[in-house]
């Protein structure tokens, strides 16, 4: 039995459905996340989690029982507010135990579980000062203290990384997959960042338009994208028209246009004549002067047409017949590297024959 | 470049000058004239603390006195405490209709909301004009003010936290307890201040919901220049500045660590 069971889940505002018969499990010990753009859905399910909104239809489920009468402040489910929410009037200290404090719990099991909270968090010289007086990542780490102190059940994250600088948020994310292996408590987050996501997450659900459209493990969301939304959110990845000229166990033979013929891997319900997209990651596909690609199947010419320098890594733009243009990642590590391409330059690029996703959608 | 925004500085310096003079001038005045040796507000004679031992032996002005900080204290209480609530639920519920009719008394003129409490006691309430009339009339005019305090402080606080404290627990009565009420007390103070100086000092409303039995302190000065102007009135009228003044530093004192965000 999963720890989380979302059934038929449905959240209607006026018109506009906010989440559509979603159902999800959630296992003991995960680090879920669920992943879209803003106006998803994702927020909405976790405030139905919390207990904060209620679906108009469908159940939740925690270890089995169903949360549909019980009030947020008798579920032992937590919530990481996106802005932190720290009570501004209380003192870090009384922050971290106020959940404590509510339900009574005796002095002196307060201030042992405090000191235990403030040495884990790395808080121990702040306990006295106010939430205005802390660091946004000082902040961060109250509110999970604050949220965890009682061992919840599960605890929710609300795009709780998003107020972070992107330093500080690298660092963060490490602490946070630490500390939830620490504490072994279900985490569920929500983000529209999709790097966040596959850095976290043991699986992601990737949400659009209220909808589920791919519950998987990070690596496979990224390398088997189900639908050209998931391969389009996550991460970039060039999207070409392309037609089945023949389509076998083994691959597939495509036209692709403005590049020509291809072999990509196969797909069982494509049928000669169908047209579609030929998705390929750009980091699948590489660059060279006219005889180093030959061994590739799927090769072509083409002619540079802008470059991006990112230092670890520069994306070229090539350009095919017909305006057609695609990308291609190549890392800027090679030592002495003998050949960069420039503007201009006439270029040979391929992929392997197993590289790439076609989708019929 | 400098200078022009110099001698517009000056302009500015100038017109804020006048405006200053004309407002405190004339306050400026009545207090000095309260320490003046001469029955006459008209010529400066001497220094005197005679018109203030006057005043303490004015049985009628002590009685007046009297009343009008009894109508204030209980009235400016009674408002903090519906105030309060009503800042809340206009803060909480989107109800407009809610916060146009807890706002409307702030914004109408005294002498409409006076002549309708009035007919509203004596032909629907048939209540007899006194102490209690002039406190309900009080009420119903301060309670808006500390409405807008109140919510003005709820409106800078983060939504979240009140979310976040039924998360870790809190049943709503205690996040009311532990979370709101702390946070919208400086608010609810400085409130209940403003309440009380503009008890303490209203003329057009009490005059109509007064009745004939009970004076007030400003119906008793209006009273007092009708007749004769004497410098007790402006010693009188220095003390009500006086304490006036001391409410709304206080109340101010309150107010801004609420409008800064301190928290």
């Amino acid at each position: 039995m999963a720890q989380l069971e979302i059934r038929n889940v449905t959240r209607r505002f006026g018109d506009f459905v906010a989440v559509d018969n979603v159902s999800l499990n959630i296992e003991a010990g995960e680090f879920f996340t669920l992943l879209g753009p803003s106006g998803c859905g994702k927020t909405t399910l976790l405030r139905m989690i919390a207990g904060f909104d209620v679906p108009d239809s469908g159940q939740i489920l925690l270890d089995g029982k169903d949360l549909a009468d019980t009030p947020p402040e008798k579920r032992p489910i937590h919530t990481v507010f996106q802005s932190y929410a720290l009570f501004p009037h209380l003192t870090v200290a009384r922050n971290i135990t106020f959940s404590l404090k509510m339900a009574r719990c005796a002095h002196s099991e307060i201030s042992a579980r405090l000191q235990q909270s403030l040495d884990q968090m790395r808080l121990a010289g702040q306990a006295d000062k106010y939430p205005n007086e802390l660091s946004g990542g000082q902040k961060q780490r109250v509110a999970l203290a604050r949220a965890l102190i009682n061992r919840p059940r599960l605890l929710l994250l609300d795009e709780s990384l998003a107020a972070l600088d992107a330093k500080l948020r690298e660092e963060v994310q490490v602490e946070l997959i630490n500390l939830q292996r620490d504490v072994g408590i279900t985490f569920v987050f929500v983000t529209h960042a999709q790097t966040e996501a596959l850095a976290l997450s043991h699986r992601i659900a990737v949400m659009n338009l209220g909808r589920l459209e791919q519950v998987d493990e990070p690596s496979k969301l990224y390398g088997f994208p189900r639908n050209r939304f998931v391969a389009d959110f996550i991460g970039h990845i060039n999207q070409l028209d392309a037609r089945v000229l023949e389509s076998a166990h083994s691959h597939l033979h495509l036209s692709v246009a403005g590049a020509g013929d291809i072999i990509a891997p196969p797909l069982i319900s494509a049928a000669p004549g169908q047209n579609g997209t030929f998705s390929i990651r750009p980091e699948q596909v590489r660059i060279g002067v006219h005889n180093e690609l030959v061994e590739l199947k799927n090769h072509f010419s083409g002619m540079v047409q802008s470059v991006l320098y990112q230092g670890d890594v520069s994306v070229y733009r090539v350009k095919f017949a017909d305006g057609v243009t695609i990308e291609a990642l190549l890392p800027n590590s090679a030592p002495g590297r003998a050949q960069l391409f420039e503007v201009g330059d006439m270029v040979k690029v391929g992929w392997r024959h197993d590289a790439g996703i076609f989708f019929d959608d | 470049m400098y200078s022009r925004i110099g001698r517009c500085g000056a302009g500015l310096w100038a017109a804020a000058l006048t405006v200053y003079v004309f407002l405190y001038l004339p306050l400026a005045i009545v207090v000095a004239y309260s320490f003046n040796d001469s029955r006459l507000n008209a010529e400066w004679t001497g220094f005197t603390w005679h018109w203030y031992q006057v005043l303490l032996h004015d049985e009628d002005m002590l009685i007046a006195a009297g009343n009008s900080l009894f109508i204030a204290l209980v009235s400016s209480l009674i408002s903090t405490v519906l105030g309060t609530m009503a800042g809340i639920a206009i803060y909480r519920y989107d109800f407009k209709v809610l916060n146009f009719m807890v706002m409307t008394p702030v914004a109408m003129p005294e002498i409409l909301l006076g002549v309708s409490l009035l007919l509203f006691y004596i032909q629907v309430l048939n209540l007899t004009l006194g102490m209690l009339s002039i406190v309900l009339a009080h009420v119903a005019f301060s309670i808006g003010f500390v409405a807008i305090v109140v919510r003005a402080g709820l409106a800078a606080l983060d939504v979240s936290i009140f979310e976040a404290a039924r998360d870790l627990g809190a049943s709503p009565w205690q996040t009311f307890r532990h979370v709101t009420y702390p946070l919208i007390l400086p608010g609810m103070i400085a409130g209940g201040l403003m309440a009380f100086t503009l008890s303490i000092d209203d003329f057009v409303i009490t005059f109509f919901t007064a009745g004939v039995g009970v004076q007030t302190l400003p119906l008793h000065i209006y009273s007092m220049i009708k007749t004769t102007v004497t410098p007790e009135v402006n010693a009188v009228s220095t003390l009500l500045m006086l304490l006036t003044l001391t409410l709304i530093l206080a109340a101010a004192r309150f107010a801004p660590d609420l409008l800064k965000g301190k928290y």
